[in-house]
């Protein structure tokens, strides 16, 4: 399994590569490994449907408790064959319709490591890695989007996808943390199994909001729907794969997963049907409105997520085997539907329905499986979108709560659904033959393949749905409703009834206003403006506002001037350290100042006294004088307090430092007096802030000595192991040899840099 | 002497935030020797036991001072020498390339 999913983030970095040397055939070559994964998933089938679960362990960070585990039961078989299985076709398709794209390698690979990280998203166990894979599906999307780069609305498009989803992402990873807190694994396995655990803790509303968040961004539910559309920016193939199977799914795919620990409360019905039924409406309406080809099937995405949201809300079974249907359903006809609009675009030029009309002679086969999925699309029979629509429209009626609400958005969905379908099966392909940018001609076999199969299997899943229920479906439901068994069924022809009937009203006014789309779209002309004021402007505004914001931060922070650098530092690190010190509580022992020795307190004062005459000096040579006076002092200090070989290093080292000083100053200008009164006090406050900081550390670290020194260890085996008496030597130069090794690194560096500097100004003079 | 240890630094931090940059550099002296003078500090003081072993024994007779807090600023005294010889060296070269010792007019990289 890992190497299942490994595999495609090998091709991808050789796709480059594999594309050169196969040429034009490049993607048929490529989609050869999804043909491969989706046989190798199907393997697992006869098991899956047997009612087995499949874990797979691989370890991977033992010391955090992280493994690569892989889950696979119907759920997560249902989404790998569709993502391997509709991959293969995006891969062939996009060989084609790029074929001209000079980028067309770094398509593969982009293509194919989405695609190894949504087999991730949709295979993980662990949930760390899933959140691992659901960021690299974000990140791959964004790329994917902003393929075009050279197109300012591809890569704005892009970008808002990105942080959509990112933001919900960061969302998730709260969520997901609290998750496995309150479920006590970061196993999904053992987290579905105690799902009574999760629902009644504490931590329950908090990691159902943060999820609900992650998952309501990636799957573009109101008000975060605004994205899906835009994403359309990027290439046909791409669209197709993000809407189908993939990105926008997994969204649903999580509320799905965590239906068994999170599902049954009163809190996930409301939240999940009512944004759920809500997106359904929007998407269809929005759909209805719009005219540019991606646009109508973008927006008729956003319905169908909607729609699967609300029914995983609802969560009764027969709702749970409705959402599995819709999801299949769906993902075969927006394939079909999206691939297409490629065609449309690639052999006839068109991208708008408006421009389009009459085009069934000159692309036959097209059209006929256009006109097929388009079907599937408005739920007539006797497609599966049909079979999938009577359940959903069967589990609404039966829905615990809401009834008359959801049941109103659900008609009214029909009704603009059906009228969509409308748009999509017949504009193009009936009545006046219209002028097209380019003279439209049937696709070759590699566009083709991909309607065609995907828009076959949505008939023959719909003339024979049980052969969907029992090959994938009820174990997918079974999965969602937490390993028990689902008490529904598939069927073509549920008998005289409700769903029915609301079926048939739907299919008659959803004709009746395709009748009269032109004039439905000028009567909604009035949205344009209001749009303006939509989520996609809070969107927009919030951008603006993190640009000012960021503006400001910068203009306050990176002012340049070192001293104000300084300054922040030091306060940041002084109000932190005083924070500290106020929560836990410092320790301030009895001072033992009666201790002192009379030259002890002597030579402090003359330490003291001489730094404040360097700092209030204003002559350079009265300032060096006082510091070396100063460094001499500090070299007693170590002399009289035990560590003569620090004494004497200091003396040389002072000494050096005085003729340097002398030396270099004396070639600089006189001390400069640019300051305000007001300034240097506020300066001085800022140093007496740190330095009193200093000193409550030095205080307290003196009354908490948690351990013993580890000096020890050097004392006792400095004459055993490093044959010295004097210990600071042998520490020095044995046991932390390579310390000084780096020390005297750094004093060539200087030296190098010293003399670099100083060589150059001669040259300079010379020139 | 914890005392001492936060004036120096007070006085430092003073002199590294005025403009001038022979300031900065006695600033930057001040710095290194209150740094050393902490952790000393920190390590505790004890008089007239220095870290040495007598010939023929193998520990140090009686408490003697803290040999690693030593050998750390030992170190730490001859690297701040080097930075220090270093910074000198270039604020000398950066004020004949600039011509100015006042940091605000130095901040510019075109200049």
């Amino acid at each position: 399994m890992l190497y299942a999913i490994l595999s495609t983030f090998v091709l991808a970095a050789l796709a480059p590569w594999v594309h050169q040397q196969a040429g034009r055939h490049s993607g048929w070559v490529l989609a050869l490994l999804p043909a491969g994964l989706f046989l190798y998933f199907a393997r697992f089938l006869p098991a899956i449907n047997a009612g087995e679960v499949v874990v797979l362990v691989t370890p991977w960070m033992p010391g955090l408790d992280i493994q690569l585990s892989f889950l696979v039961d119907g759920l997560s078989l249902l989404f790998a064959l569709l993502i391997s299985g509709i991959g293969f076709f995006i891969v062939s398709y996009a060989g084609r319709y790029l074929e001209k794209s000079r980028d067309l390698g770094r398509f593969y690979v982009l293509i194919l490591s989405f695609m190894g990280s949504m087999l991730g998203l949709v295979l993980a166990d662990n949930l760390v890695a899933m959140f691992v894979f659901w960021e690299l599906t974000s990140v791959t999307s964004y790329l994917l989007i902003g393929y075009n780069h050279e197109d300012l609305k591809a890569r704005k498009a892009a970008l808002q996808g990105l942080i959509v989803t990112v933001a919900g992402g960061l969302a998730l990873l709260a969520g997901i943390v609290m998750l496995a807190i309150a479920g006590g694994s970061y196993e999904l396995s053992e987290i579905l199994n105690s799902g009574d655990a999760v629902r009644e803790h504490a931590l329950y509303l908090p990691l159902l909001i943060l999820i609900l968040l992650g998952a309501f961004t990636k799957s573009a539910q109101v008000p975060f729907h605004f994205w899906l559309p835009n994403a359309m920016a990027a290439p046909t193939p791409v669209s197709a794969y993000l809407h189908s199977a993939t990105m926008v799914k997994a969204g649903v795919y999580l509320l799905a997963r965590l239906n068994p620990s999170l599902g049954g409360t009163e809190v996930w019905f409301t939240v999940l049907a009512l944004f759920g039924a809500a997106t359904m409406f929007t998407g269809v309406f929005l759909a209805f409105r719009s005219t540019g080809i991606k646009s109508v099937l973008a927006y008729s995405t956003v319905m169908a997520l909607g729609t699967l949201t609300m029914l995983i809300g609802i969560g009764t079974e027969t709702a749970l085997l409705a959402a599995m249907a819709f999801l299949l359903a769906h993902s075969l006809y927006k394939g079909a539907l999206f691939l297409v609009a490629g065609i449309l675009d690639h052999e006839a030029g068109a991208k708008d329905f408006l421009q389009t009309g009459g085009l069934r002679a000159a692309l036959p086969v097209t059209s006929a499986f256009a006109i097929l999925a388009a079907l599937s699309l408005g739920g007539i029979v006797p497609l599966f979108g049909f079979v999938a629509k009577e359940l959903m429209l069967e589990s609404v009626l039966g829905a615990p709560g809401w009834v008359p609400l959801l049941a109103l958005l659900a008609i009214a969905s029909a009704i603009l659904g059906v009228a969509v379908a409308a748009i999509v099966g017949i504009r193009p392909w009936f009545g006046k033959r219209v002028e097209m940018p380019k003279q439209p001609h049937e696709a070759p076999p590699a566009l083709i393949a991909g309607p065609a199969v995907l828009a076959s299997l949505g008939l023959i899943f719909g003339l024979g749905p049980g052969l969907a229920e029992g090959g994938i479906l009820a174990a997918a439901a079974r999965a969602v409703n937490g390993g028990e068994p689902v008490d529904a069924y598939l069927s073509l022809w549920h008998g005289l009834n409700w769903p029915l009937a609301i079926s048939t009203v739907a299919l008659v006014l959803g004709l009746l206003l395709y009748r009269h789309w032109d004039r439905a779209r000028a009567a909604l002309a009035w949205m344009e403006t209001a749009a303006k004021y939509g989520p996609e402007r809070a969107y927009d505004w919030m951008m603006d506002g993190v640009v000012r914001v960021s503006e400001w931060q910068t203009r306050l922070l990176q002012s340049g001037y070192l001293r104000y650098y300084i300054m922040f530092i030091i306060l940041t690190t002084a109000a932190m350290v005083g924070m500290t010190a106020r929560i836990h509580g410092v320790s301030v022992g009895p001072l033992h100042l009666d201790d002192l020795r009379f030259y002890e307190l002597t030579i402090v004062s003359v330490m003291v006294a001489s730094a404040l005459f360097a700092v209030l000096s204003r002559s350079r040579l009265a300032a060096v004088a006082a510091l070396g006076s100063f460094g001499f002092t500090v070299a007693l200090m170590f002399v009289m307090f035990s560590a003569a070989d620090v004494g004497i290093t200091q003396i040389l080292v002072e000494t050096l430092t005085v003729i340097l000083l002398v030396l270099v100053l004396f070639r600089l200008p006189g001390f400069l007096g640019l300051s305000s009164r007001w300034i240097k006090l506020r300066d001085a406050s800022v140093a007496l802030a740190a330095g009193g900081m200093i000193t409550l550390l030095l205080i307290s670290t003196h009354n908490a000595r948690g351990f013993d020194s580890i000096a020890w260890y050097f004392i006792e085996e400095s004459v055993p192991s490093g044959y010295g008496r004097n210990i600071v030597n042998v520490i020095l130069v044995d046991f932390r040899a390579l310390d000084t090794l780096g020390e005297i690194f750094v004093l060539a560096l200087a030296a190098v840099g010293v003399y670099a500097m100083i060589r150059f100004r001669a040259e300079d003079k010379k020139s | 002497m914890a005392f001492v240890v936060g004036g120096l630094y007070a006085a430092a931090i003073y002199m590294m935030l005025r403009r001038s940059i022979v300031k900065l550099v006695i600033g930057l002296v001040l710095l290194s020797n209150a740094a050393n003078l902490l952790i000393f500090t920190a390590s505790g003081l004890t008089r007239g036991a220095p870290p040495l072993i007598n010939a023929g024994d193998v520990l140090p007779p009686g408490i003697s001072a803290d040999p690693l807090a030593q050998a750390l600023i030992l170190t730490a005294i001859v690297i701040g020498f080097g930075v220090l010889a270093f910074a000198v060296v270039l604020i000398h070269r950066a004020f004949e390339v600039v011509g100015v010792d006042d940091m605000d007019k130095m901040k510019d990289t075109d200049t």
